[in-house]
């Protein structure tokens, strides 16, 4: 009880300091929440364009219903396959005509269908790799009637490399932008208790026990740092709102994200006041 | 009550503060310590505080070794050793009530109690009528009772006061040494570092310990002993 009337007193008593320790592990958690935002519509991004990562699977215009229902059930039965689409060659040249309007009179002109009859191969999520890719293509291999795999190797390589590239970046600046606010957050709690050196002094003095001295900066760490997540919240919701207002459309983060960011702030407050009172407890 | 053994207190650039320094003081005693600025008062003091630990020999205050106590198991000393000082060290911007206050809450007082013992305490140093003051608005004098008030909140057995009547006026010191005078009488053990010579003249019935670059020079006991 006292330790929750005294922290609450501690913030009252000094609103302008408190409200500047906040004001900095606002900021500082605005710069890591404007990345979480980046990161994220990143990925989103990323897996959109994953999303189409598909093989396609061209068969010989002779083959038996049975051989193709064949192919469709091994490939079905692969964990790396969600979905199996047959494509006729009838559906083929529709989609050829809708697809190249400019080769309309072309199409029309010819007697016989050039185009091959299809199976398109839908991946997993989690299995949109390279890797994965080409076990899946590789299967077909045992089956004679299959006249060609394709599923842009290259193109997959690099969305690969964009996302390995993109993952190792994000881990390096979101661990600099983490130590960064944690920095600033231990610098706003050291000169919080600064302040008030004299009162821990005091109750050294007068003969309170460590644990004592501690619990109410501690609680009043945590309060800060959680007060500074919030506003970061805030700030970093309505910079979110004005760039798909103005620039382009952003997706927010995750309500996992947000109550992370407010929780990660109450923890740095709460750290960075254990750190920084710890000092004073040796001395008087 | 007190006792310092062969004590020596160095610091890394300023030499020696005390030279194996030995003294005691049983209960119930009220002794001067005096000495000129850097003689080791309030070196003395602070040892027995154990707000720092001797370079060689040993300190035993109330049952407890400076050998033995810890840094974080120090405030089981200060519940039975007060110190008051001549800065007075209170809260600024708190009331006087709240600064005895505070000192009965952070160690562990009943809520319910913490009021009324305050302004039992206040009273007994003769401010009943100036609790609810902000402490900067009281007098040097005032302030030191203030200080008092909060040092005797834990009902010590040993009041340490490191210059207490130096920031203050002849007749404000009278005062401040007419309350120590009545704590000695309920039995606590008083050490009082003062330079002031004539204040130590006006109470030759007390105990007079000198200091001189970190030795005992002089104990007005031992005198009479000597004597007898």
């Amino acid at each position: 009880m006292y330790t929750i009337r005294e922290a609450l007193a501690g913030i009252r008593r000094a609103p302008v300091l408190t409200g500047l320790s906040a004001a900095m592990v606002a900021l500082a958690l605005f710069v890591v929440g404007l990345f979480a935002v980046a990161t994220y519509n990143l990925h989103q991004a990323l897996s959109r364009v994953e999303e189409r990562v598909e093989v396609v699977i061209y068969i010989q215009d002779d083959v038996r219903e049975a051989e193709l229902r064949l192919l469709e059930e091994d490939m079905l039965g692969l964990p790396e396959v969600r979905g199996v689409r047959h494509v006729s060659k009838d559906e083929a040249l529709v989609r050829a005509r809708t697809d190249l309007p400019e080769f309309e009179e072309l199409f029309l002109s010819m007697d016989v269908n050039p185009l091959p009859a299809s199976l398109e191969v839908e991946l997993a999520p989690g299995f949109r790799d390279p890797a994965s890719v080409e076990r899946v293509a590789d299967r077909t291999a045992i089956y004679p009637f299959v006249d060609e795999v394709r599923f842009g190797r290259e193109w997959i390589d690099r969305l690969h490399l964009l996302r390995q590239i993109g993952g190792i970046a994000t881990g390096i600046l979101g661990t600099a932008f983490a130590v960064v606010a944690g920095l600033i957050i231990a610098t706003a709690v050291r000169i919080a208790i600064f302040a008030r050196r004299d009162e821990i002094q005091i109750m050294r003095l007068v003969g309170a026990t460590n644990g004592f001295i501690r619990r109410p900066f501690l609680l009043e760490g945590a309060l800060t740092g959680i007060l500074g997540g919030f506003l970061a919240l805030l700030l970093t919701y309505l910079a979110t709102v004005a760039v798909s207002r103005t620039i382009f459309p952003l997706d927010w983060i995750p309500a996992e994200w947000t109550v992370g960011g407010v929780a990660a702030g109450g923890l740095f407050g709460l750290v960075a006041s254990a750190f920084a009172i710890r000092r004073y407890l040796r001395e008087v | 009550m007190i006792e310092l053994s062969h004590v020596t207190k160095e610091y890394a650039g300023r030499g020696k503060a005390l030279n194996r320094l030995s003294l005691r003081l049983d209960k119930g005693e009220f002794a001067f310590l005096t000495g000129h600025s850097g003689s080791g008062k309030s070196t003395t003091l602070r040892l027995i505080h154990m707000a720092e630990s001797p370079s060689s020999g040993e300190v035993v205050v109330c049952g407890f070794s400076s050998g033995g106590l810890g840094s974080h198991e120090v405030w089981k000393l200060r519940r039975k050793v007060s110190h008051v000082f001549q800065d007075f060290r209170l809260l600024p911007g708190r009331t006087a009530l709240e600064n005895v206050a505070f000192a009965l809450e952070v160690t562990g007082a009943p809520r319910h109690e913490v009021e009324p013992r305050s302004t039992r305490l206040l009273a007994q140093v003769g401010l009943a009528a100036k609790s609810s003051l902000p402490v900067h608005e009281l007098s040097g004098g005032e302030r030191q009772r203030v200080a008092i008030a909060r040092a005797m909140s834990n009902e010590p057995l040993v009041l340490l006061a490191d210059e207490p009547t130096g920031n203050l006026d002849e007749r404000a010191s009278r005062g401040i040494m007419e309350l120590f005078r009545d704590l000695h009488a309920q039995g606590v053990t008083i050490l009082m570092a003062t330079h002031d010579l004539e204040l130590v003249r006006a109470y030759p019935d007390l105990r007079h310990l000198e200091l001189n670059q970190g030795e005992l020079v002089f104990d007005s006991h031992a005198v009479v002993a000597g004597e007898a």
